[in-house]
């Protein structure tokens, strides 16, 4: 039964997001810029001294081809590092268990994968990773690509607010402040939070207990708290044991599960108020965060509806198969539509077992872009792509060629924004289309009928939007999944972002125009309303066809009585 | 302008061009021009490969009436949209050949062989002399080899009063446009009018050079790319269906044929807008010369939508060309009636507009009818560059005695007074100063030597100007004054006219500077002007709309010309280029919100019957929510649905949206109800009638 508690949970939830927002927000605008802030004094000095080491002269700005290029450099050496760390495991430290090197293609799989701030995981963490490459590999990566995203963002919005410049700000910069002064000192916070809550943080051996059956279980261990905390913060989620947040040792109690929650849209959420406050309108931002919050409410309550209503072939209403059993299917279904909104991954239920229409709104959800709250300054980036295209269709109906915050929209941009949003929508259908008739696809399936059709997009889904969450039942450790997906992950990442940057340098080169009544506003009610029709129109448009053979009929065929 | 050129506006479907358009509809089939519009391409592949299926099952010895009804109807879709082009090209075509034909109709009066020869202005000769008198437009550009006259050159320069061209001086040059207001000069032809500079504008109104404007090419890039999206979720259709039929476990029947993906993708593409694009732009560069303005690029059509200030010469845009009297001042113990009526009786046969002027305020003040000349037998005594003054001279009769009546400058009456030994009164000195120091123009009466008074000469605000540029400021364009008058005069009339901003005593390099400065700040300028000194403005301005009757350096500068030299007309040219922009939005937004129900109509008939339990109908049979009758008539209703309202948008595309200046949120959300919400509705009725309908006539 779908209570007054769970309705009080799901509104506190959102209520301390919303309160969260523009506290986080501003504080993040005024480091990003490089203003003064409470955490000067402590950060300042190794802040510094990490621009010393590098020989980075924090004032020298770069065009966004050479930010491009050393952010694509960058991330080539994180994957290539982890890449490494894999393949020869049992070779280095921290190797308790004896774990065998990981296989040339899972390696590659799992090292894309977390460079890309997907974090799609083929292996189980515990029976295949050294606790060595968790934290000097995964977690490293977990910070590094949220803050990449951010990078990305905080160029764009110089993009949007440079007059007639050329650089868009210095890309280790622009890396190093999110890392020390946002995402470090919250992965303390919630470490030190979350450890207080019971999860694991430690680098003893895995323990082997005799059960009250007299059977012998291992129980894994590890330095767990740490990464959850970036692990949640960064939308990454990548979980340190297989069943990610629905662990016990990764998510003990219901207040490390709310914490969880709110970490995963936190700063997401955040950096929209960032956006609006950096462009000089909070409005812009709000305007922004109000779409993205719409689309969050009425996806969450047409999931829980679906959840919480009595179905032809359960005969009950919220089925606890593959629910996370001790805190219930609301906070299941929250965290679900919270998790694929915001391009994180983690899960504390088994997506496979939602009911096709919760299902439907997970996969819609990534399907969108990953712009409803959406990856760490990923969403707020993949957002601006939507912003774009319908100031560029809606901006003209008001006679004026289209322009945004006072910058011209022309073909360079619209074919920029164009590309982001061909890119993962290419990734999904050709890779899905491919892997639903091809034995060395359809091997891997786990599930008949729709429901495993739905398993195939689903993981191209999470791979091309960079979520990582899985349908499960469908085996990708094999070498045709690790690599298409790996592909279809650095698609989705960087077919993105580069785009975006190219956006960011093409803005920043533009004069502003000042605005005056006749100029298409783009903090309003009714731009909400546009912006909101072109994304569901878009996304629905594209993906119609495959959802209706996957999800949609599958709901279909659960009222007539049918599952999968 | 009494020999402006002037255009008749054609019927939107003219029989002649209608019939045009469809040979060339046919033509448009062509490869070469059909890869230029990249959705328009892919919807002809699709229907030469949906073509080749039916030659090939009809060799074999099949024949599908639905694939051949979906063939004729793609091939329809390709034709109606190169009707739609044809049809616009056509529109222009024929007002460029108005325009040509109606263009010659200022007649010069040529001196040759002793005699005199009318003959079009635009086939004058360098070097050829012509005769101009009074009332005369002088057809171009030359020098004044014989005589003095005073001319009106405010359509050039902007200033109202006369000025005076004589030969022999650095006053002897006159430009074409200008009217001779008294006397007669002799002119010798320094340029050759016409021909050169309004031919190559026609061609490129009429031709077929015409490029894509930046917008365009960001629209077509855009479509293209929903295009390519489409292309994608069509193809990796069939690879979804089959591993559905073979998850259901029924037989591999053939759901998707390539008929039926080929309609699916030539119903979701953009064809609407992607059929109609070019024709918005070509109507857009149409709609302008309706206007009596070519625009010399479609860019220059598109950038004046965007236009956020606007710079207007005071002189013909603000205020009437001409004075007017508005007031007459009587000296100390001369009646008001006595000097209306004598102002009046001077003004009788002075044609010229300050002159009428006069007559008309006697008449509305005192109740003064026009006399006519013959009634009272007078004489006139017309205005010349010597004398400075005009008059009349009334015999003596029935015991009133003879009257002379002169008017005129007040240094033309003074020195007529001092020849007759008379003193010019002290009181009407300072009136007469007064009126001048308020930026108006005195002119003084006297009669038989006596000083009656003083008319004032005013710039007189246009009507409806204010209204207008009310409009303007809700469409958010900020209009500036430019005046040559001192600032006390300027900010009198900028703040009866309501422009937002002035320039006083502007010279002509303070125009430039201006724009420079708006243009540094961000926005785009419009500016309308006409003579030499203009050029360097209009170059800079990003709309600079050059007079037809200003100088060559001028028209070659701008990037429009307006025929009717109306400089008003810089607000319609701004409505036209909003217009353009709207339609095309407009479109594009109906385009894309129409493939809701497209998908709604063909997607159940495709996957209708997939896990279907014991022959009843398929779970996803439930999305056909419009209920059309079978799977193929969906289809075909979904593809003539597509091709007709291709067909039944012409109109719009040529006309344009409509444009109303109501501030651009009130513009927005009139235009998404339309044609958004309206764009989501309409295919869903429309479709499900063209599914009655084919069901009823057995279509199927």
């Amino acid at each position: 039964m779908f209570t007054f508690y769970d309705i009080g949970q799901v509104v506190f939830y959102l209520v301390a997001l919303t309160i969260l927002t523009p506290l986080l927000g501003g504080y993040m605008a005024r480091v990003f810029a490089g203003e003064k802030n409470f955490l000067t004094p402590v950060f300042s000095k190794p802040e510094n001294f990490i621009y010393k080491l590098g020989g980075i002269i924090s004032a020298n700005g770069m065009d966004w081809k050479t930010y491009a290029v050393a952010l694509l450099i960058f991330n080539f050496f994180g994957f290539f590092i982890l890449f490494l760390l894999q393949l020869f495991q049992s070779s280095l430290p921290l190797n308790s268990q004896g774990l065998p090197n990981v296989s040339w293609d899972l390696s590659l799989n799992t090292a894309v994968s977390f460079m890309t701030n997907t974090n799609w995981q083929s292996y189980a963490g515990e029976t295949t990773l050294s606790y060595l490459v968790q934290m000097a590999g995964l977690i490293v990566q977990n910070f590094l690509s949220a803050a990449t995203g951010i990078a990305v963002m905080i160029a764009l919005i110089r993009g949007i607010v440079r007059k007639t410049a050329n650089d868009i700000g210095n890309f280790w910069v622009d890396l190093i402040r999110p890392t020390i002064y946002v995402l470090l000192p919250l992965a303390i916070l919630f470490t030190i939070l979350f450890a207080g809550q019971g999860v694991v943080q430690t680098f003893s051996n895995y323990k082997v207990v005799t059960t009250l059956e007299g059977a012998q279980q291992t129980i894994p261990l590890g330095p767990a708290a740490s990464q959850i905390a970036i692990k949640q913060l960064g939308t990454n989620g990548g979980g340190f044991f297989n069943s990610n947040s629905a662990h016990p040792f990764e998510n003990p109690t219901p207040f490390s599960n709310f914490l969880e929650m709110l970490a995963i849209l936190l700063i997401p959420s955040a950096l929209v108020y960032t956006y609006g406050k950096m462009v000089g309108s909070t409005r812009q931002g709000w305007t922004l965060w109000g779409c993205m919050m719409f689309l969050f409410v009425v996806l969450l309550t047409i999931s829980l509806w679906s959840e919480y209503h009595s179905n032809p072939v359960s005969q009950t209403s919220a089925g606890m198969e593959g629910k996370e059993t001790r805190f219930g299917v609301t906070n299941s279904v929250l965290w679900s539509v919270a998790t694929t909104s915001a391009s994180n991954g983690s899960v504390n239920a088994m997506h496979d077992s939602l009911t096709p229409l919760s299902g439907f709104i997970a996969l819609l959800n990534i399907m969108l872009g990953e712009i409803i709250f959406g990856g760490v300054g990923a969403g707020m980036y993949g957002m601006l792509v939507f912003v774009v295209l319908t100031v560029f269709i809606a901006g003209l109906m008001v006679g004026r060629t289209p322009e945004y915050l006072g910058k011209k929209i022309e073909a360079f941009e619209v074919k920029m924004a164009v590309l982001a949003v061909l890119a993962p929508c290419a990734v999904i259908l050709v890779f899905s289309a491919i892997s639903s008739v091809m034995n060395v696809g359809l091997s891997s399936l786990g599930n008949s009928g729709p429901h495993g059709f739905s398993e195939i997009l689903y993981a191209f889904t999470s791979a091309a939007g960079n979520n990582g969450s899985a349908f499960a039942g469908l085996n990708t450790n094999t070498l045709f999944y690790n690599i298409t997906m790996a592909i279809g992950m650095l698609i989705g990442r960087f077919g993105v972002l580069v785009p975006m940057l190219a956006i960011a340098g093409s803005l920043a080169r533009k004069k502003i125009i000042p605005a005056s009544s006749g100029t298409f506003k783009t903090d309003t009610f009714l731009f909400a309303l546009l912006l909101i029709g072109v994304i569901l129109i878009v996304g629905a448009l594209t993906f119609f066809p495959a959802l209706s053979l996957g999800p949609i009929v599958e709901h279909l065929l659960m009222l007539k009585g049918q599952s999968f | 302008m009494d020999q402006s050129l002037n255009i008749k506006p054609t019927a939107l479907f003219d029989k002649v061009i209608i019939l045009q358009a469809l040979k060339d509809s046919f033509k448009k089939f062509h490869p070469n021009l059909l890869i230029k519009n990249p959705v328009m391409f892919l919807v002809a592949v699709g229907s030469v490969i949906t073509t080749y299926i039916l030659i090939e099952d009809m060799i074999g010895g099949y024949f599908s009436a639905f694939n051949f009804q979906i063939t004729v109807w793609l091939w329809f879709t390709v034709l109606f949209a190169n009707f739609a082009e044809a049809i616009a090209e056509g529109r222009g075509k024929a007002q460029a050949n108005a325009l040509r034909n109606q263009r010659n109709q200022i007649v010069a009066k040529v001196k040759s062989n002793g005699g005199i020869a009318l003959i079009n202005a635009s086939s004058l000769r360098k070097g050829e002399i012509v005769i101009c008198e009074a009332g005369d437009v002088i057809p171009a550009d030359g020098i004044v080899i014989e005589g003095i006259a005073s001319v009106d050159e405010s359509a050039i320069t902007g200033e109202s009063a006369p000025v005076i061209r004589e030969s022999g001086d650095d006053r002897s040059a006159v430009t074409g446009g200008t009217k001779v207001l008294s006397d007669k000069i002799l002119i010798q032809i320094t340029s050759e009018q016409g021909n050169t500079f309004l031919d190559r504008i026609i061609s490129l109104v009429e031709g077929s050079k015409r490029q894509k404007t930046p917008n365009e090419i960001a629209l077509t890039i855009l479509l293209s790319a929903l295009s390519i999206i489409f292309l994608l979720a069509v193809s990796s259709l069939p690879a979804f269906v089959q591993y559905s039929v073979s998850a259901s476990g029924q037989s591999t029947q053939n759901l998707v044929t390539l008929p039926i993906l080929v309609s699916l993708l030539v119903c979701l593409i953009p064809t609407t807008i992607g059929g109609l694009l070019s024709a918005i732009g070509i109507s857009g560069m149409d709609r302008l010369i309706r206007q009596n303005v070519i625009a010399t690029s479609g860019r220059a059509a598109e950038a004046a939508g965007d236009v956020d200030v606007l710079l207007l010469d005071k002189t013909g845009t603000i205020t009437f060309g001409n004075r007017m009297a508005t007031e007459f001042i009587p000296a100390d113990g001369i009646s008001n009636e006595r000097l209306a009526d004598a102002a009046q009786l001077s003004s009788l046969a002075d044609e010229t507009p300050e002159g009428r002027s006069i007559v008309v305020l006697a008449k509305e003040k005192y109740g003064l009818r026009g006399r006519t000349v013959s009634d009272i037998a007078a004489h006139f005594v017309p205005f010349t560059a010597q004398t400075q003054m005009s008059g009349v001279d009334i015999p003596a009769r029935d015991g009133i005695a003879q009257r002379i009546i002169r008017k005129g400058s007040s240094e033309a009456i003074k020195s007529l007074l001092k020849q007759n030994g008379k003193f010019f009164p002290q009181v009407l000195q300072k009136i007469v100063e007064e009126i001048a120091h308020q930026g108006s123009t005195p002119l003084v009466v006297s009669e038989n030597n006596e000083v009656l008074g003083a008319i004032r000469l005013k710039d007189v605000v246009k009507g409806g100007i204010k209204e207008r540029f009310a409009q303007l400021r809700k469409m958010g364009i900020r209009t500036v004054m430019i005046t040559g008058d001192n600032p006390l005069t300027a900010a009198a009339i900028a703040a009866e006219a309501g422009v937002d901003d002035f320039i006083a005593q502007a010279k002509p390099e303070d125009k430039l500077n201006l724009i420079r400065e708006e243009q540094a700040n961000g926005r785009l300028v419009g500016m309308i002007g006409d003579g030499t000194n203009d050029a360097p403005a209009l170059a800079q301005a990003d709309v600079g709309i050059a007079m037809n009757s200003g100088t060559q350096a001028a028209r070659e500068a701008g990037n429009m010309v307006d025929l009717d030299s109306n400089p008003t007309k810089l607000i319609e040219v701004v409505e036209t280029g909003k217009k353009l922009l709207m339609t095309r939005g407009a479109l594009t937004t109906f385009s894309i919100a129409n493939d809701v129900a497209k998908y709604f109509a063909i997607i159940p008939a495709i996957t209708g019957t997939l896990y279907a339990v014991n022959g009843s109908a398929g779970p996803l049979s439930a999305l056909n929510i419009m209920k059309l009758a079978s799977p193929e008539s969906a289809v075909l209703s979904a593809v003539i649905f597509n091709a007709l309202i291709i067909i039944s948008l012409i109109p719009l595309a040529l006309r344009g949206v409509k444009y109303r200046a109501i501030g651009a949120s009130a513009v927005l959300r009139k235009n998404i109800l339309i044609y958004g919400v309206g764009g989501l509705i309409a295919p869903f009725i429309g479709i499900k009638l063209i599914d009655i309908v084919i069901n009823w006539i057995n279509l199927i």
